[in-house]
């Protein structure tokens, strides 16, 4: 793998118009990422995921070079119907559409970064990966007091021109003061084997409002890792959402930082998973001043013989006083093969707190099964009904109602 | 009022800190197979025995220290310790109480632990481990009558070699972490128990283990075999004196439940905890595991833990049998800068396996508690139920309590569920209770034995009493 990292990192040099400064801070995450390679389970962090194995079984031997100077045509039949939406297409990688038109102009400023801020402290080696090969790096900045009408779909699109490839994604939001903004993040391909390796990082300032909801429905044999870092200022919220479902493996990770006082978060999730898909939600909440909110729900429904895991850690600062954090999962395995590990963690070092998780897996409870047929449904349709209402109570959480419905739509939860 | 003032008085400092001057008998200093042979020799083992030691040692050569915990410790130096120490006058074991050394008679009577079966403690058996050997054990003629074996386990090694030979490092094996693995190499003495078919023990079993000599690691091993259809409560508890550099003691447990049988293994941990600044106190790094071998055995963990600088233990159950059933009752309490790490694992392999963990924490002062557990429900465990619960309680803004589960279920048809809290003191409760005429202390003594009140029900009748006690004077001083 050493050779092939150097010799597409060269590639990849050679194509971009880098300061030697830049140059050699690439390298240096290169060398990086060559030393630890990709991570396994003897970190604590991927005790559940060895991603190594995953690529292994998956995709094999990966590439690292894409070619990034033809452009792809952008297939509108992608779009989301029936929702009037600012858009951002990736395809294969590619940054081919940025529109914000529904938007006042002057309000938002897209600014391109290319040179490298290593700005990720996750201690993880997928971090270097992308320092080291992302080509183009957007941030996109909404100005004081603007808040966007429309929310903005972020396409990521893959077809049948990549194979084996490791892509890296890159992008930065800023919200100032009294801005909000609705990110959705939907994934679409026809792709297949291809490890996606994708990094936001979001900076909330005074009363901002974020929401973002990551949407992986269609069925896809990819492997992806999402890493969201969020810096939360005072009175800002967060909002994020997890439909986890159509890759073959998928770990996002939420690192949110509770900066300021009366800042808050929220993470729900959902995994519905069959076959022998592979899924993780890790989510660290850092409360580092007094009086900040934290809520995360995530519930799973495993069929066949998928896999879900969910690590969420609350950690509570000396200085946080009045915090309030809490954390549950819930998962349903309706086969003998599914499986479902936890990890809810609470690192408290503040004594006026309110903290508290709970997790539970079983199976579908026979006796709801038994009062629903008792009244003329099939087994068939009371198993249905128990599962859309036991994911529903996540959905429900969504404070959006357009996207709700999306979301409802998309997972075809019937009202 | 008055009395109850004056107890607490008395116990405001650690009362067990003195230190008996004793002769005694060491082995050399450091860690190596000559003082493996030492140990060995001069318990008079068998060579099966020596050759278990010097297998664990091969393999502990190999093994580095774990550093993955939460409190971190300085480096212990292994050569620097040593690893075996006995009152002289243990060389040749006196026959009688009579014989012993009227030093270690008068050391025990001063913990509150006397020897004399006259002075019997409720029909409480008592196996007493004085550093590296076990000095007395009472009752046991009429614990022969009902064909209990309980003795040290030097003396097992000698007398029942098949039982050792079989069930030794079964459920702990040579090969082990790195603790477990030290212990097997240089283990010294510990207690034996094994309750034949179909008895029920007819009473406390108990052993008392106590560190006297300075720089001296200590390492028991105790073995727990219960036939079929037995039953057993057996009790341990700790203490040691007070010396400001910090001592290792690595233990290992082992518990066997064979078909129907059931174990209640219940210690009250009081080692010495180190001052107020964290000077001194006793690392307790110990592994105790229970395995329910057989159909519908049981075994139950209960422990109080309120002393030792570190505390790093998970005692586990291994739930092999099927409609096997694992407890772990659990209440630890760190004050000053003390640290614990601690938790248990269950197993789950067997059809319908249950178990249920109760967990409490308490923090008070620059202290530091983690819970850290692990449920795994295999996939050949069908029908299998656990239930977790654990609640933390903080006092002071410079302490931290956490709480680290992994949950891993691997059959549709088993049930897990898991809780966790963290909370102080309400300042409503507080009112309350002083507002009807008690003061802080009393107050907090009151909400905190209320806290712990699950877990002190499941311990036997004269612990449950010391253990209140030690609960209100784990928490002096961490008021106000």
């Amino acid at each position: 793998m050493k050779e092939q990292l150097q010799k597409d990192f060269k590639n990849i040099i050679k194509n971009l118009n880098l300061s030697q400064k830049d140059i050699e801070i690439k390298k240096f995450c290169l060398d990086n990422f060559i030393e630890k390679g990709f991570p396994n389970r003897k970190e604590e962090d991927w005790r559940f995921s060895d991603l190594n194995q995953i690529i292994k079984k998956n995709i094999g031997e990966l590439s690292f070079y894409c070619d990034y100077t033809s452009t792809n045509k952008v297939d509108t039949s992608v779009f989301v119907d029936g929702l009037e939406h600012n858009k951002i297409v990736f395809i294969n990688g590619r940054i081919e559409k940025i529109d914000f038109d529904y938007e006042k102009k002057n309000q938002i400023e897209i600014i391109d970064q290319s040179e490298t801020i290593n700005r990720f402290s996750n201690n993880n080696s997928l971090s270097d990966l992308n320092n080291a090969f992302t080509n183009k790096c957007f941030k996109i900045l909404v100005k004081k007091g603007y808040q966007l009408s429309k929310p903005l779909i972020i396409y990521h699109t893959f077809n049948s021109k990549i194979w084996s490839k490791n892509i890296n994604l890159r992008l930065d939001f800023e919200l100032n003061q009294n801005s909000s903004l609705r990110v959705i993040d939907l994934f679409n391909e026809t792709s297949e084997k291809n490890f996606l390796n994708i990094f936001y990082n979001f900076d909330l300032k005074e009363n901002a409002i974020l929401k973002n909801y990551k949407l992986d429905k269609h069925e896809n044999k990819n492997v992806k890792y999402s890493f969201n870092n969020i810096e939360q200022d005072k009175n800002s919220i967060s909002e994020t959402f997890i439909l986890s479902s159509g890759s073959n493996f998928f770990k996002n990770e939420i690192n949110c930082n509770l900066n300021g006082k009366y800042a808050s978060a929220f993470v729900n999730g959902i995994f519905s998973l069959n076959k022998d898909k592979h899924h993780e939600i890790r989510t660290i909440i850092n409360h580092l001043t007094e009086n900040t909110k934290s809520y995360q729900l995530i519930k799973s429904v495993l069929e066949q013989s998928s896999k879900a895991v969910y690590q969420g850690k609350i950690f509570v600062n000396p200085q946080a006083q009045k915090t309030d954090g809490y954390q549950l999962s819930k998962a349903i395995l309706l086969n003998k093969e599914s499986e479902f590990n936890a990890k809810p963690e609470l690192e408290i070092y503040a004594d006026d707190v309110k903290c508290s998780h709970g997790s539970a897996s079983g199976s579908l409870n026979e006796d709801s099964i038994f009062y629903l047929m008792s009244r003329g449904l099939s087994y068939q349709q009371s198993r249905e009904l128990l599962i859309n209402g036991f994911l529903l109570d996540v959905v429900e959480k969504i404070t959006d109602s357009e996207i709700k419905n999306l979301v409802k739509n998309m997972i075809g939860i019937k009202e | 009022m008055d009395n109850r003032q004056k107890e607490i008085d008395n116990l405001k400092d650690y009362k067990y800190g003195f230190s008996t001057d004793i002769e005694n008998i060491k082995a050399p200093k450091g860690l190596n197979e000559e003082v493996i042979k030492f140990i060995s020799k001069i318990k008079k083992e068998p060579d099966w025995m020596l050759n278990f030691r010097l297998k664990a040692f091969e393999r502990f050569k190999l093994l580095k220290e774990p550093n993955w915990q939460k409190p971190k410790y300085p480096k212990i130096d292994y050569q620097d310790l040593y690893y075996y120490s006995a009152p002289k006058s243990m060389k040749n074991k006196p026959k009688s109480l009579d014989e012993l050394d009227p030093k270690l008679l008068e050391t025990y009577k001063k913990l509150g632990i006397p020897l004399q079966e006259q002075a019997r403690l409720n029909g409480i058996a008592v196996d007493a481990v004085f550093d590296s050997v076990s000095v007395a054990t009472t009752f046991r003629e009429e614990l022969t009558k009902h064909g209990i074996i309980f003795c040290p386990i030097s003396e097992a090694i000698q007398k029942h070699p098949d039982l050792v030979k079989k069930y030794l490092g079964s459920v702990i094996p040579t090969t082990d972490h790195f603790f477990a693995t030290l212990n097997s190499a240089v283990f010294t003495d510990g207690s034996f128990a094994y309750i034949p078919e179909g008895v029920r023990c007819p009473m406390e079993l108990s052993t008392y283990f106590r560190i006297n000599a300075s720089n001296t690691g200590q390492f028991e091993r105790t073995l727990i075999i219960a036939d079929k259809g037995s039953y057993v409560s057996y009790l341990e508890g700790c203490t040691a004196p007070m010396r400001d550099e910090n001592q290792l003691h690595a233990a290992n447990v082992e518990l066997i439940a064979l078909d129907d049988a059931e174990i209640k293994y219940s210690t009250v941990q009081n080692w010495y905890p180190g001052d107020k600044d964290g000077k001194g106190g006793i690392y307790n790094f110990v592994t105790k595991r229970g395995l329910c071998k057989g159909k519908n055995s049981k075994i139950s963990w209960t422990q109080v833990e309120t002393g030792s600088a570190i505390t790093w233990k998970y005692p586990s159950c291994i739930l092999k049998g099927d409609n096997s059933v694992g407890e772990f009752y659990s209440i630890a309490i760190t004050n000053n800068f003390q640290k614990a790490d601690t938790g248990t694992k269950m197993i789950h392999l067997g059809k319908n396996t249950k178990s249920k963990i109760i967990s409490k924490g308490i923090s008070a002062g620059n202290s530091d508690m983690t819970y850290r557990g692990l449920v795994d429900i295999s996939s050949k465990a069908q029908n299998s139920n656990n239930y977790t619960q654990c609640d933390s309680l903080l006092m002071g803004n410079k302490c931290g309590a956490h709480t680290v589960p992994y949950i891993r279920n691997k059959n549709s048809e088993s049930n897990i569920a898991h809780e966790a809290t963290t909370s102080k003191i309400s300042e409503e409760q507080l009112h309350y209770c002083q507002q009807r005429g008690l003061n802080p202390e009393e107050a907090v003594g009151l909400i905190v034995n209320g806290f712990c009140k699950e877990v002190l029900q499941q311990l036997p009748m004269e612990f449950a009493v010391e253990a209140q006690k030690l609960v209100g004077i784990s928490l002096e001083g961490s008021v106000g």
